[in-house]
């Protein structure tokens, strides 16, 4: 198990970002209590049907995984600009090799950020049944998966110094449409709103209510994007090995 | 995981016909215009030339970085991926920086880790002489610290081959003489190195044999002594206006005459006759300087004659 220490030093690595720690850990996690405090009591945040303390805990779990995952995508553009992703392929590390540790990275610091928003929410009040709890962890990691993808398919598309902006922009507008500050109520915002995959990250919340989650329609949306992202990120991956 | 089976070191690095060219703007650019190079296994050879000889591309092509137009590579009797997979190779680009957020000695932990066979870490620390800096952040390393990592991380990997692309071109004169030291060291167990360099005097310090590149093609290769028997030509400057190249050129020991502007060069065979015999038909001749010509002058004169060959 050789790629084990490599992901070792990965997750070493990680932890010691600065940016990392910034908006994955504190930044929702400030966020959550300055957003939920105040509207602690509402039971049904903007007529979603879910409490206000256990959606944002769950948005804001999913604005801080996204930036986790995505920003370990925006490390690859990074390792190309300064030649490491060449150092690392005269070693017996496979490419493979390389984005599972990557992968399995993003997953693990995403964790440490879900973890941090149910204690936050615990300390808050919301309360839920173990077999909630692990349903909505679920439906979270999956729904991350269109994310993992959409990072490697930027990191190998941009340069190192436009990663940070391109990564800026995309996690902003996905937060905002996915609905991560506010509900997104009816009309057309809301139809552009459920045919993205942050959405259904946020939505995960909904197990909190006692329902399944996501339904046919999320399970729809977050595997077609997880097809396409792949794709993409596949295809963008073998041009750049091949061009070397 | 494990070693390559078919993997011999016996088997030496073979290179046959490559050929490379790039794309540019002005039309393609070959790179590499049918190289052969053969290493015997425990052999440290230097690959010579100036910039633009095309080292830098056919190391690539030697690490499978890069696909050959066509020719092949072997590497211990296999081919450079499943050599690499194998771990039997390390390597130091020419260019390249170190990722941040570890210090130096969990850099080279991390790169341990990739190998069947590494050195221990405090060994490799101790070798290159890393001790004070092993527990710094490799962000915060000077130009000639982080290019002694870098051979640091190629080395943990305990390698049956060392490809070494130009090295020592960040480092000061004593952070060259340890690395070269260290370098000499790991070769006397019995290790293939292959290094890239621009310097004769690396060249011919370090290596049993050099192979010399210029413009895409070897144009000469063996004892490092041999190699400097051929480029070790001198050139005479002088001011000598209005006077035909080709009369300079026919004198005794003169190779080739070029002007630029009153001034002469001559590149010499003999420059202590062709001095004599330019002083004896022109004896207003002024400024004299008598100099080595440059490697790449030397390159330039060698490629010359291939060509016409």
């Amino acid at each position: 198990m050789r790629a084990a220490g490599y992901m070792r030093f990965e997750l070493l690595r990680t932890f010691r970002n600065r940016r990392f720690l910034l908006f994955s850990l504190a930044f929702p996690l400030g966020l959550y209590f300055v957003i939920a405090v105040p509207s602690r009591d509402e039971q049904s945040l903007g007529g979603s049907g879910i409490p206000a303390p256990v959606y944002f805990m769950v948005s804001l779990a999913a604005f801080g995984t996204m930036n986790a995952v995505l920003s370990a995508g925006a490390r690859i553009a990074v390792e190309r600009a300064v030649g490491w992703n060449r150092q690392l392929r005269i070693t017996p590390l496979s490419t493979r090799a390389y984005l599972r540790a990557k992968a399995v990275t993003a997953y693990a610091t995403a964790l440490v950020t879900i973890a941090l928003l149910y204690a936050a929410g615990g300390s808050l009040g919301v309360s839920l049944t173990a077999g909630s709890w692990l349903r909505m962890t679920a439906l979270l990691l999956v729904g991350l998966v269109p994310f993992a993808a959409l990072g490697i398919l930027i990191g190998h598309l941009v340069s190192a110094d436009s990663v940070g902006p391109a990564m800026g922009g995309v996690t902003a507008v996905l937060a905002l449409l996915g609905g991560v500050w506010f509900p997104i109520g009816g009309g057309v915002l809301h139809v552009v709103s459920q045919a993205l995959p942050s959405y259904w990250l946020v939505q995960a919340s909904r197990v909190a209510t006692g329902g399944s989650g996501w339904g046919g329609e999320g399970w729809l949306v977050v595997t077609a994007w997880t097809v396409v992202l792949s794709a993409g990120a596949r295809r963008a991956f073998e041009r750049d090995t091949k061009r070397a | 995981m494990a070693r390559n089976g078919s993997l011999r070191p016996q088997a030496g690095i073979e290179l046959r016909g490559l050929v490379k060219s790039f794309r540019s703007p002005r039309g393609p650019v070959q790179a590499v215009r049918g190289v052969d190079i053969t290493i015997e296994p425990g052999e440290t050879v230097a690959l010579l030339g100036p910039n633009g000889a095309g080292k830098s591309t056919t190391i690539d092509m030697l690490l499978g970085l890069l696909p050959p137009d066509s020719g092949t590579v072997s590497v211990f009797g296999v081919r450079p991926a499943d050599a690499i997979a194998g771990g039997a190779v390390g390597a130091m680009l020419q260019t390249g920086a170190l990722i941040r957020d570890l210090s130096v000695r969990e850099l080279i932990e991390m790169m341990a880790s990739l190998y069947p066979n590494p050195l221990r870490v405090d060994e490799v620390v101790e070798l290159v002489g890393l001790d004070g800096i092993a527990e710094r952040r490799t962000q915060k390393l000077s130009g000639g610290e982080t290019q002694r990592v870098r051979f640091a991380l190629a080395l943990v990997s305990n390698p049956e081959l060392l490809v070494l692309d130009e090295p020592t071109v960040a480092m000061d004169v004593e952070g060259r003489h340890a690395f070269w030291t260290t370098m000499r060291a790991f070769a006397a167990r019995g290790k293939t190195v292959l290094f890239a360099t621009h310097y004769l005097e690396e060249a011919d310090a370090y290596a049993d044999r050099a192979v010399l590149m210029a413009q895409g093609a070897v144009v000469a290769d063996g004892p490092t002594t041999e190699i400097k028997a051929m480029v070790g030509t001198r050139t005479i400057r002088a001011t000598l206006p209005g006077v035909e190249l080709e009369r300079l050129q026919s004198l005794a020991g003169v190779a080739r005459a070029e002007r630029r502007g009153a001034a002469i060069v001559l590149s010499c065979t003999d420059s202590d006759g062709a001095l004599r015999a330019l002083l004896a038909q022109y004896p207003d001749t002024r400024d004299i300087e008598v100099g080595g010509a440059g490697l790449e002058q030397a390159f330039l004169q060698l490629t010359a004659a291939a060509e016409v060959e």
